[in-house]
């Protein structure tokens, strides 16, 4: 049997995308609404809810960037300069909020600062990954092999809306993770947190949705075509159900079935964006298979990645595992 | 704006940040191993000084690792922004081996680094100390993979182009272990062990400065002063075979770092002087005659090729090369000097004793890091005018870039960097300087450190917290 090497991979990169959306997304929404948290003690717990997986949670990312170098060079070579300005934004963001962790234990008189660079920097780059999403969707232009738009290209209304979005759905992982892993006061500032979050996700997903299509008549087959229609419904149907359970769950007052509904509206999303997307890579002209390198490097990855991946959600998820449960104030490990 | 300056800014772009990254792993790859010693050393004998030795580092290599990790990221995506062309036509090369290195080393890392700095007490010694291997190893394997990709641009083997002219890999095994990688790796290695021993030194003899008894800066200074005595020969022992490495696979990059424009047979040693690119030769040069030719050749009247060979457009730029190049070595020997010192006077007893010699192992606290960025700008100036030796240049390796764009980022790079890893560097010399005291939570650090660590709290008042982020484990 013959086994399709690029499609195999853009399924991998599309995991590690979108394990580093829904992993990422929480700690830097934590970030996101941290400045308004009752004070150090729950700023510290927050911030240690985090903080022995931040790091494992933005390799995602490089697995994300540096797969696609390995098995999509020529995607990889024009899409980052076309979301050059972004994408630069991005990396500072996450390099201020990166080592806040460790710095705002350093100091005392310049705690505020590093307080300041966790959320600037988590802002900026939450911001920017939703623009980025949103320069993807709405095409990069391309000739030969090489970017060949303007470097203000990525600057849409659209493109804007996407990265508001996404700030806005990341505090709602935030906030639900914040519900999941604290108690008492911490615990309904969060709960009220997400549920205004929740409401602003809905309507943002819903006019992110209802505008993809409009940006390219191949969307709006995929979506509004007939039969088309008939296989992509239930994609907005589940969205509804997840957003349901979501509400329910914040206002019984459960811990856990708010983050995870909550992880299911990105999945659900994500669905939706792949639906879209495919089979391009770099919509709308660069397919999977265009930008594949030649079988011999993706094969070559692909028996280290076989191994190695399931290993590498082992023993992240026995991290998760270490430190499970209510982050404990009076012990912490801090 | 043209066009050769987008290139320009956009090399001292890479230049600029990647020499901040290297700053931080060679640093972390040294310190990570130390740790898992005394770890290591603490679980065999029960000592407690060992644990507290490791508590002392441990935050300070929290910081150190997250400032790498951080200005890592933006390496892997600076290959795409700024140097497309490069991406596009190396990817199917390199990319599955950056693959391989996100895989193997940095999930392992991280994955691990977690429980290392805080799960003492969710997991137990022995799995704790598991974890500070593998963090150890993550940080190895690291070092393996992205300079086998280093290497492969300095000696490109074992690929075919295909149509479209990218480099397409042939035979996996000559890519991964080209020619330049062993040499490169080991004398990596090692200047990362070496970087990592002259700051632990320097620690060491800095509080023994103020307390010669302390027992753990006595550790520190005795530990560093073995790596010394013992690494830095062997290291001087790479470096040569590694430069004869070299001059078999790019003559022309030694022939800059020895400042040789001219070809000869019994080439002198040049110790000093000043290359002059335009003019082709060097100025008031002091030099060894036939030196040159018995290191590199091994033989009196061996010939050695000198620049001339190669047409003006493929030199690097040689007086950049040539003193990078010395700065190396200089270091390389005053460390190999400190080393014999310190074996002289452990002889005599006198290890901790001499002031004059404690304030010398404080300078060279630096010396590593000084020497592992000049080496680093001797091989890749030296490996230009291309980004794949001999066959792909750096003027067609760039992105399409608009030169306002390139000078925008770096300026945001230039400001950024300076003022987080300026605040980093503060804070690591500030925990370097804490005196290091023994016995900080008691013996057994296993048990819950809540009663420990408040009833430190008043003392060690500079700040609620006295052990920070994760003193306590
Ligand atoms: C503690 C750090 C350190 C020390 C003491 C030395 N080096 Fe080094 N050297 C490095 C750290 C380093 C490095 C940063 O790790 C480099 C850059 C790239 C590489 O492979 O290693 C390097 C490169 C490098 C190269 C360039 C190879 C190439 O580009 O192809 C040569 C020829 C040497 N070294 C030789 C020496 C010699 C003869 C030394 C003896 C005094 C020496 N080095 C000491
Ligand atoms: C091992 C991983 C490394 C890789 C893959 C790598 C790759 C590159 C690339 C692609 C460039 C830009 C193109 C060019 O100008 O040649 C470059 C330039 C440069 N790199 Fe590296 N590099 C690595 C490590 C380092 C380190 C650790 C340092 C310094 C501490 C360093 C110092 C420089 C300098 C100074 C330049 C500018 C050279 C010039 O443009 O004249 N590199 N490198
Ligand atoms: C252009 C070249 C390079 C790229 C693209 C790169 C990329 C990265 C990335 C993405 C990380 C963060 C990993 C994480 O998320 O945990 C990182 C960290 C690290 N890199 Fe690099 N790197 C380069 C050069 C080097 C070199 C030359 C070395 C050593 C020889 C090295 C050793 C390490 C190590 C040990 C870490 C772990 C963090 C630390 O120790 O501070 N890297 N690098």
């Amino acid at each position: 049997m013959m086994i399709d090497y690029p499609l195999v991979w853009a399924g991998l990169i599309g995991f590690a995308v979108l394990a580093y959306v829904l992993l990422d997304g929480f700690d830097l929404g934590i970030a996101l609404i941290y400045p308004w948290l009752g004070g150090e003690a729950e700023q510290d717990i927050a911030m240690n809810s985090v903080a022995p997986v931040w790091d494992g949670n933005e390799t995602w990312l490089v697995l994300g960037g540096g797969g696609l170098f390995a098995v999509f060079p020529l995607a990889y070579s024009i899409i980052m300069p076309a979301l050059y300005a972004p994408l630069i934004a991005m990396l500072l963001g996450l390099i201020l909020r990166g080592v806040a962790f460790e710095f705002r234990w350093r100091t005392v008189r310049g705690k505020f600062v590093w307080n300041w660079a966790f959320t600037i920097g988590s802002l900026v780059a939450s911001l920017c990954q939703g623009i980025m999403l949103g320069t993807l969707v709405q095409g990069i232009a391309v000739e030969g092999r090489a970017y060949a738009g303007g470097w203000w290209d990525w600057f849409t209304p659209f493109s804007l809306a996407c990265g508001v979005a996404m700030v806005v759905g990341y505090v709602l992982l935030g906030a639900t993770w914040l519900v999941l892993k604290t108690e008492g006061d911490l615990q309904a500032f969060a709960r009220r947190v997400a549920w205004y979050a929740g409401i602003g996700t809905l309507a943002l997903i819903g006019i992110v949705s209802l505008w993809t299509p409009m940006l390219q008549p191949e969307y709006m087959q995929r979506w509004f075509g007939w039969p088309a229609l008939l296989y992509v419904a239930p994609v907005p149907l589940l969205v509804l159900a997840a957003a349901t359970s979501m509400f329910l769950g914040l206002r019984r007052g459960y811990d856990a079935q708010p983050f995870i509904a909550a992880n299911a509206l990105f999945i659900l999303c994500y669905i939706g964006l792949v639906i879209s997307f495919y089979p391009y890579i770099v919509p709308p002209s660069v397919s999977i298979w265009q930008a594949a390198g030649p079988d011999s490097s993706l094969k070559f990855l692909l028996v280290g990645a076989v191994v190695l991946i399931p290993i590498i959600v082992v023993y992240t998820a026995h991290a998760y595992w270490v430190f499970r449960g209510k982050v404990d104030p009076a012990v912490g490990y801090h | 704006m043209d066009w050769a300056n987008a290139i320009d800014l956009a090399r001292f772009q890479f230049a600029f940040t990647i020499t901040f990254h290297f700053l931080l792993p060679a640093f972390s790859i040294g310190l990570a191993s130390y740790l898992a010693v005394l770890e290591g050393l603490w679980l065999l004998t029960g000592r407690s000084i060992y644990l507290d030795t490791f508590k002392f580092w441990l935050k300070i290599f929290a910081v150190a690792f997250g400032m790498g990790v951080v200005s890592g990221l933006v390496m892997s995506y600076q290959f795409g922004t700024n140097w497309s062309v490069f991406s596009d036509k190396t990817g199917p090369v390199l990319g599955p081996l950056m693959g391989y290195e996100v895989l193997s080393a940095f999930f392992l890392e991280a994955g691990f680094l977690g429980v290392m700095l805080f799960g003492m007490k969710k997991v137990g010694k022995r799995l704790h100390f598991l974890a500070t291997l593998l963090v150890a190893v993550g940080t190895a394997f690291s070092a393996f993979w992205i300079l086998s990709v280093n290497s492969w641009m300095q000696t490109p083997v074992g690929y075919t182009f295909n149509d479209v002219g990218q480099f397409v890999p042939d035979d996996w095994w000559a890519i991964v272990f080209n020619p330049s990688f062993p040499y490169r790796f080991v004398h990596t290695v090692l200047a990362a062990y070496l970087t990592t021993a002259f700051i632990v030194g320097a620690v060491g003899a800095w509080h023994l400065l103020r307390d010669n008894q302390n027992a753990i800066a006595r550790l520190m200074f005795s530990m560093a002063m073995w790596m010394a005595v013992t690494v830095a020969p062997i290291q001087i022992l790479a470096g040569d075979m590694h430069g004869l490495n070299t001059l078999e696979h790019q003559p022309a990059k030694i022939a800059a770092m020895e400042g040789h424009f001219e070809t000869h047979a019994g080439a002198p040693l040049i110790l000093f002087g000043f290359p002059d690119q335009a003019a082709g030769e060097v100025h008031y040069a002091l030099e060894i005659p036939k030196l040159g030719s018995l290191i590199l050749t091994h033989e009196m009247d061996g010939e050695v090729k000198g620049l001339e060979e190669w047409p003006r457009e493929d030199w690097p730029a040689v007086a950049i090369v040539f003193w990078s190049f010395r700065v190396m070595l200089a270091m390389g020997f005053a460390m190999l000097g400190l080393g014999l010192v310190s074996l002289f006077l452990r002889w005599r007893g006198a290890l901790f004793d001499r002031p004059w010699m404690l304030r010398i192992a404080v300078l060279m606290g630096p010396s590593g890091l000084l020497a592992v960025v000049a080496g680093w700008i001797v091989t890749e100036m030296g490996r230009q005018p291309y980004t794949v030796y001999g066959l792909l240049r750096t003027a067609d390796s760039v992105s399409p870039l608009a030169a306002p764009a390139v000078a925008g980022s770096l300026l945001a790079f230039i400001v950024v960097y300076f003022f987080v890893f300026g605040a980093g560097i503060f804070y690591l010399l500030r925990m370097m300087g804490k005196t290091p005291v023994s016995g900080d939570h008691g013996p057994d650090a296993m048990l819950p450190v809540r009663a420990a660590a408040m009833a430190l709290a008043p003392a060690a008042s500079q700040r609620p917290n006295p052990v920070g982020g994760k003193g306590d484990l």
